[in-house]
């Protein structure tokens, strides 16, 4: 880039040449030309390379050994199974996570406290460590060694059944709420603090009531961000597999798709593979569905603010 | 805990302050930072020896340093290949472009261990693209080169998507400033542009390189774990530790706390930058 650079007409102008005096001087030039083509070239084959060619290659693992066989491999036991606990899984971190994303982006756009900043950064800590740390979190907790062991054993005793968190379908899904339970709160509070708190204040003088205001006011602003953040919560709840893998160990049981296909790709034979990348497409669909939801979601919003 | 101490009702119009305050800190006590502090707590039942022997192991090391490395690596390749993304997409017109912005957080929706057993299978030496850059003489899947791509999946729409609205919200007049005042176009871009993109830039950076150190689904598969090509990561090792046969829980969570320890440290860098970034820009308004 160096010797275009020197090659470009330099704005200082020869002292006795007054022609320039009053000229519009031409805006900069468009970006049009080689570099353009360049960078739109490289990022084309970025993308291309780095993103789609992944999700071919699912679909065309997963369909390697026909149609039947994807079936098969879709309805299997284990499968069934997994779908089951991936489900609920994801059904309680969506609902729990989005209470509590409401009632935090409430908290931290709304109100001025002491603290707001640590409390803001504390929600966001599940973001940012990793998946494993999760699972590791719980495992101590209420695992064999976990301080919280006393108390479950006593209410097993209690309800006269085992009561088990850990290797279990409720560890599961406390794995999940963990991993995914900044995800609608982080999307709430950028749309809450770009809007301001004027509206809600006028509502409350004027003697509207706390949830009136939310459900008249606010919520209408924030559909939108509400709906991705819901969506990018299950997206993740759906394929979390660090976390869950720690307190999960029961194939058929407590197994979650993204286990079943670890266990099927590990299992080495070609057929496992093809089964895991069979598996693998259901979860490459659900991606897919998230992208065109929130493509419509970020749409809807943006035309809602031009308005 | 109790909320009702700190609420001051002289400045606060709107309701729900002290529900939403102890809904969140019940909330966020109960799910996250309990479990985490027995993490502290059984961590802290360990003499710091036993802490730094268990931590200075050399396969733990190992593991820090591959997975600070390719993390590393990484998060640079991603910050040249985020800008290049958010200026494609926020400076240029072309077709396809809105399928490409949408296509930008597929690693998001993707889950992980899906991501992880197709780019293990694409960089084999089988795979499409392993295949011919075998042919080379390079091989990916495996080795150290393939954790890196792995991470350079997951954390590529971090970039992007920080840098995207700054971007979007810059005025063009400093540019055309600079134009007139005779700067060429690398000139005003390094000197004019990337200052303003500085802030975001390193916050894609960081939460790239944090998501890179913790990752666990998408690089097992892809990097082999072995021990003696320096292709285990941190979250690998951790969960060795964790599986049946081995419930070695010490050494997992002094590594964990380590890790933990990192994170953080890396979490806070971002929010100083990001509360920075704010501050620049509200002065620019004001």
């Amino acid at each position: 880039m160096k010797p275009k650079q020197k090659t470009e007409p330099a704005a200082v102008l020869p002292p006795e040449d007054n022609t320039h005096i009053g000229k519009v001087i031409a805006p900069p030039p468009k970006p049009t030309g080689a570099l353009k083509i360049v960078f739109i070239t490289v990022s084309v084959l970025f993308v291309v390379l780095m993103l789609v060619l992944p999700l071919v290659s699912v679909l065309a693992g997963a369909l390697r050994e026909g149609l039947a066989f994807y079936f098969e491999a879709l309805t299997a036991r284990y499968t069934r199974s997994a779908l089951r606990v991936t489900l609920i899984a994801a059904v309680c971190a969506v609902a729990v996570n989005t209470v509590f994303g409401l009632m935090a982006a409430w908290l931290l756009t709304r109100f001025d406290f002491r603290g707001k900043h640590l409390l803001g950064t504390l929600i966001d800590i599940p973001f940012s460590i990793s998946p494993v740390i999760a699972g590791l979190a719980f495992l101590m907790t209420f695992g064999r060694l976990g301080w919280a062991k006393p108390a479950l054993d006593w209410l097993s005793g209690l309800l006269g059944t085992r009561v088990a968190l850990v290797f279990s379908v409720p560890g599961v899904v406390l794995a999940t709420i963990f991993v995914t339970f900044p995800f609608v709160s982080r999307e709430l509070i950028p749309v809450l603090n770009t809007r301001g708190r004027d509206e809600e204040e006028a509502a409350a003088l004027m003697g509207a009531k706390g949830f009136t205001i939310f459900r008249r006011i606010t919520l209408p602003h924030i559909r939108w961000a509400l709906v991705y953040g819901v969506i990018l919560c299950t997206a993740r709840a759906l394929g979390e597999f660090g976390a869950v893998y720690a307190l999960s160990k029961t194939r058929g049981k407590t197994f979650t798709l993204p286990l079943e296909i670890d266990a099927l790709y590990l299992s080495g034979s070609a057929d496992g593979i093809t089964q895991a990348f069979a598996v693998s497409s259901l979860l490459v669909l659900m991606a897919l569905v998230v992208l065109i939801v929130k493509n419509i979601a970020e749409y809807c919003g943006r035309k809602r603010d031009g308005r | 805990m109790e909320p009702k101490k700190v609420v001051n009702n002289k400045a606060r119009v709107i309701p729900g302050f002290g529900l939403s305050l102890g809904v969140v800190l019940t909330m966020l006590s109960v799910l996250v930072l309990i479990p985490l502090m027995s993490v502290l707590g059984y961590a802290f039942r360990m003499t710091p020896q036993e802490f730094w022997q268990l931590i200075t192991r050399p396969n733990v090391i190992g593991a820090f340093g591959t997975s600070l490395l390719c993390s590393l690596i990484a998060a640079a390749v991603n910050s040249v290949f985020g800008l290049l993304l958010a200026w494609v997409l926020v400076r240029y017109d072309f077709p396809g472009k809105r399928l490409m912005d949408g296509l930008i957080e597929l690693p998001f929706a993707l889950p992980t261990a899906v991501a992880g057993i197709t780019l293990s299978k694409m960089y084999s030496t089988k795979g499409v693209l392993g295949a011919a850059l075998a042919r080379l003489g390079i091989r990916v899947s495996y080795t150290r080169l393939g954790l890196v791509v792995a991470l350079v999946f997951v954390g590529i729409p971090f970039v992007v998507r920080a840098i995207q609205p700054v971007l979007e919200g810059l005025d063009r007049k400093y540019e055309e400033a600079a134009h007139m005042l005779g700067a060429g176009r690398a000139r005003t871009f390094f000197r004019v542009v990337l200052p303003e993109l500085m802030p975001a830039l390193w916050t894609g950076f960081g939460l790239a390189l944090a998501r890179g150190l913790g990752e666990y689904g998408s690089v097992v598969y892809i990097s082999g774990n072995s021990e003696k090509n320096g292709t285990q990561v941190v979250s690998y090792v951790i969960m060795q530790k964790l599986n049946a046969g081995n419930m070695d829980y010490e050494s997992a969570t002094a590594i964990a706390l380590v890790l933990l320890a990192v994170s953080f440290l890396l979490l806070l860098f971002v929010n100083i930058l990001q509360v920075r970034a704010a501050r620049r820009t509200r002065e620019r308004g004001a």
